[in-house]
């Protein structure tokens, strides 16, 4: 499909970026054809948000060249990028929260200006909206502040394809159906598909392999800052896919063995509208259903019913491991080790001082049990990469003594490695006689418990338990009523 | 649709409802006040706070904050009692190069990533320096045109009505309506994706100050116009005056939510407030308690009312 005329959207050549002494790039040579959808898969820290940032003009690459159409482009930043028709959905959420979503297109779209903008830009998302999602029901005169995190995704999908002067030629997906739900983001893969077909170009990264699988045309892998294959998407599967990665992966995320924890005391108990809920020690527990069907409000009265508001419990008896990261988890001013120490300060302190040995010495422990990948435990938080902070999240609430630990889908846009370390750390803590109550929009990761609870509008609807959780079963109460 | 109503209604609707409220128990108090003449000596004193509020929003707008409004306003109302009057052309010169240093030290804040607070601080003794330099004795005298302008009988609704509504007007249109309006905010909001958007957050973020300034010398210029002469010290109420009024207004101090209108009113409450307490005949010595009293209740009351909105929003 890559005829002879053809010449690259855009074209990187021997890219080279390092951050002190860690090469981020060292050599990328990547050429974006039209009408082609590249997916980029890789492991945590591979190179693949900086190879984004060069592409889309943030980050000026210290050697090689970025080409658009054949020439080497001189000076390449944010404004070249854009004038060629490059756009980007990022991985963490980027619209600016206090604004309409018409005035979040006027600050997208440069051009826009001049008297009747508003006008001209509600058409101009509305149009785009309503071709990536068909039937969203999403009013552009909205806060965004206001819409629900997968709204907020999909505006920003659709701000990423839609034209306003200059036609999207480029569009670069990190993470693009991390908040949405199956259907969504169905949705987004035809519309990928479509823009594709008529001559546009995609980069495309995620983590759920097989949206890449099923949806790119070439598949570019990264390992440390260099491109270690680039094949055909047919040449690949899911298997080949995560060797080619390289990472510590241990085939599928293997069924933990059915365990009989009918005689275990139960730790949580919570009745609701439809099945209540419980929780035995030792027990994992999926939420699991459609995104934004009460989950997340489960956790939080599960948390709200067992903590108080007013002291902090010397003995607590649940813990939390945020989603968001960036909203409520980490403190981005802080070190990474008082990140990890914030919510066990009261083992480590006496007589109301906090014993800077001890919170070393558990900064070290930790570090070493979980692998965070830092040289020094001191430096700010955001230094990692974004499995690495949701480790720092997941030690933090580990490394207390509460006996449940509540999980509100942490694994949002975290990489293969880091998942299977992570799944592994909380199979030895609940054969230890941890309780983990956990929500994950993975099925993958939902098959990974004892049992599940299925919610379907803001209900428990169904109970899984040891051979029934499997993903024919969740689907299936996840459904059932809608189909009806 | 109901809820983006109740969401923008709720920010504009305390500080509407403050404000009648105090009104209304101002007429009861005093009902000669209930005049053309009564009302603007009720409100003539808030014009200047209202420009200084504006001031102040746009830079809370950027998620800093101006602790030398009070200075700055003070400054100039010494140049304009001074300058302005026996030398125009030096004068406006004066103030032009004053904003000039506003619109500078976003810059500086900017570049060097120093805290808002720390920089306006410092940048408040040099107004308070500049402005004795003028003035060490109260004194000068307001231009005429000032004088005419902030005395001026329009019909209908008296010069400070009239003059609050321009201004909430002139600045809900720059700041809600037009593009560097949604920019400043944007900046505000999420700076990244502003920047990532190919807008330059350096010019966003001069630009408020710029405009800033010009607001706080407009305050200052109308101040003198109130008062008829200046003095070095005639407005340091203002920096939490203003940050009072564009909370009570429904702003916020990060993210970028502002509203003009509400800032405005907000300084209309504020006030309004102090010539609620004198009816009520409550010795100046806790007349600023009270304020504060009055200010708590407002802010609880938005806090209530938040509240209720997010827990309809969860159901």
């Amino acid at each position: 499909m890559t005829g002879e005329m053809l010449k690259p959207v855009i074209a990187v050549t021997d890219a080279r970026v390092s951050f002190g002494a860690v090469k981020a790039l060292d050599g990328v040579t990547l050429s974006i054809m039209p009408g082609e959808c590249v997916g980029l898969v890789g492991h945590n820290g591979a190179g693949k948000s900086t190879i984004v940032s060069v592409i889309n003009g943030g980050l000026a690459p210290h050697e090689g060249s970025v080409s658009g159409e054949g020439e080497t482009i001189a000076r390449y930043g944010i404004n070249a990028a854009r004038a060629r028709g490059v756009r980007c959905v990022f991985q963490e959420l980027s619209l600016c929260p206090n604004l309409t979503i018409v005035e979040n297109v006027r600050l997208m779209h440069r051009q826009l200006g001049g008297f009747g903008w508003r006008r001209r830009a509600k058409a101009v998302i509305e149009a785009s909206l309503d071709a990536v999602f068909p039937g969203h029901g999403i009013e552009s005169d909205r806060t965004v502040g206001e819409l629900s995190i997968a709204e907020r995704q999909m505006v920003e999908i659709a701000m990423a394809f839609s034209d306003a002067g200059i036609a999207p030629r480029l569009v670069i997906l990190d993470e693009p159906t991390s908040s949405l739900d199956a259907s969504l983001a169905e949705q987004m893969l035809v519309h990928v598909r479509r823009f594709v077909k008529a001559g546009g170009s995609v980069i495309f990264i995620s983590h759920i392999l097989h949206e890449i699988l099923t949806t790119a045309d070439r598949i570019v892998v990264m390992k440390d800052g260099r491109i270690v294959a680039a094949r055909p998407a047919a040449a690949f599967s899911e298997h080949s896919l995560v060797e080619a990665m390289g990472s510590v992966v241990k085939g599928e995320a293997r069924r933990r063995t059915a365990r009989d924890l009918g005689a275990a005391p139960v730790v949580l108990e919570q009745a609701g509208r439809g099945l209540s809920f419980t929780a035995r020690a030792g027990e994992i527990v999926g939420l699991a259903g459609l995104a934004g069907h009460g989950q997340t409000r489960m956790l939080m009265a599960l948390h709200g019913a067992n903590s108080s508001d007013w002291l902090p419990a010397r003995d607590p008896a649940v813990t939390f491991v945020a989603g968001d990261r960036r909203l409520n988890g980490v403190f981005e001013l802080w070190s990474i080790l008082r990140n990890f120490s914030i919510a066990s300060l009261g083992d480590m302190a006496r007589g109301g001082f906090v014993r800077t040995g001890d919170e070393d010495a558990r900064g070290a422990e930790w570090k070493k049990r979980i692998e965070i990948r830092t040289q020094d435990m001191t430096n700010r938080i955001l230094s990692l990469s974004g499995g690495n902070q949701q480790k720092v999240l997941f030690a933090r609430a580990l490394a207390t003594r509460a006996p449940v630990v509540l999980m509100d889908d942490p694994m949002r846009g975290v990489d293969v490695g880091t998942k299977q370390e992570v799944y592994e750390i909380v199979r030895q803590e609940a054969a230890n006689g941890r309780t983990f109550v956990w929500y994950s929009t993975e099925m993958e990761e939902v098959c990974l418990c004892d049992r599940v609870y299925v919610f379907r509008e803001g209900e428990i609807v169904a109970e899984l338990a040891g051979d029934a959780v499997s993903e024919a079963n969740i689907l299936a109460a996840s459904f059932e009523g809608a189909a009806a | 649709m109901r809820t983006r109503i109740s969401a923008d209604a709720v920010r504009l609707l305390i500080p509407a409802l403050s404000l009648t409220v105090l009104l209304a128990a101002v007429f009861w108090l005093q009902p000669r006040a209930m005049s053309y003449v009564g009302l603007n000596l009720l409100f003539n004193l808030a014009v200047p706070i209202a420009l200084a509020t504006i001031a102040q929003m746009l830079i809370m707008a950027v998620n800093d904050l101006d602790l030398s409004m009070g200075t700055f306003v003070s400054f100039v109302a010494c140049v304009t009692a001074t300058f302005l009057r026996d030398a125009p052309l030096l004068g406006v010169l004066i103030l032009i190069g004053a904003i000039g240093v506003y619109a500078l030290l976003g810059i500086v804040i900017h570049l060097r990533n120093l805290p808002s607070i720390v920089v306006t601080l410092g940048m408040s003794f040099v107004w308070a320096g500049l402005a004795v330099l003028l003035l060490p004795a109260p004194g000068g005298q307001a231009p005429d045109w000032v004088r005419a302008l902030m005395t001026m009988k329009p019909p209908f609704a008296p010069i400070a009505i009239v003059a609050s509504i321009v201004i909430a007007a002139v600045a809900h249109l720059i700041v809600m309506r037009s593009s560097l309006g949604v920019l400043i905010r944007g900046v505000g909001g999420n700076e990244r994706s502003v920047e990532r958007a190919g807008w330059s957050v350096l010019g966003a973020r001069a630009a408020a100050y710029g405009l800033a300034g010009l607001f706080a010398v407009l305050a200052g210029i109308a101040l003198v116009g109130l008062t008829t002469s200046a003095d070095a010290n005639i407005a340091l109420r203002y920096t939490l005056l203003s940050i009072a009024g564009v909370i009570l207004g429904g702003g916020e101090f990060i993210g970028g939510r502002v509203s003009p209108i509400g800032a405005v009113v907000g300084a209309l409450t504020l006030t309004l407030a102090g010539s609620f307490l004198s009816f009520l005949r409550i010795s100046p010595d806790w007349q600023i308690g009270a304020q504060g009293a009055i200010l708590i209740v407002v802010l609880a009351l938005r806090l209530v009312l938040n509240r209720i909105e997010t827990r309809e929003k969860r159901r």
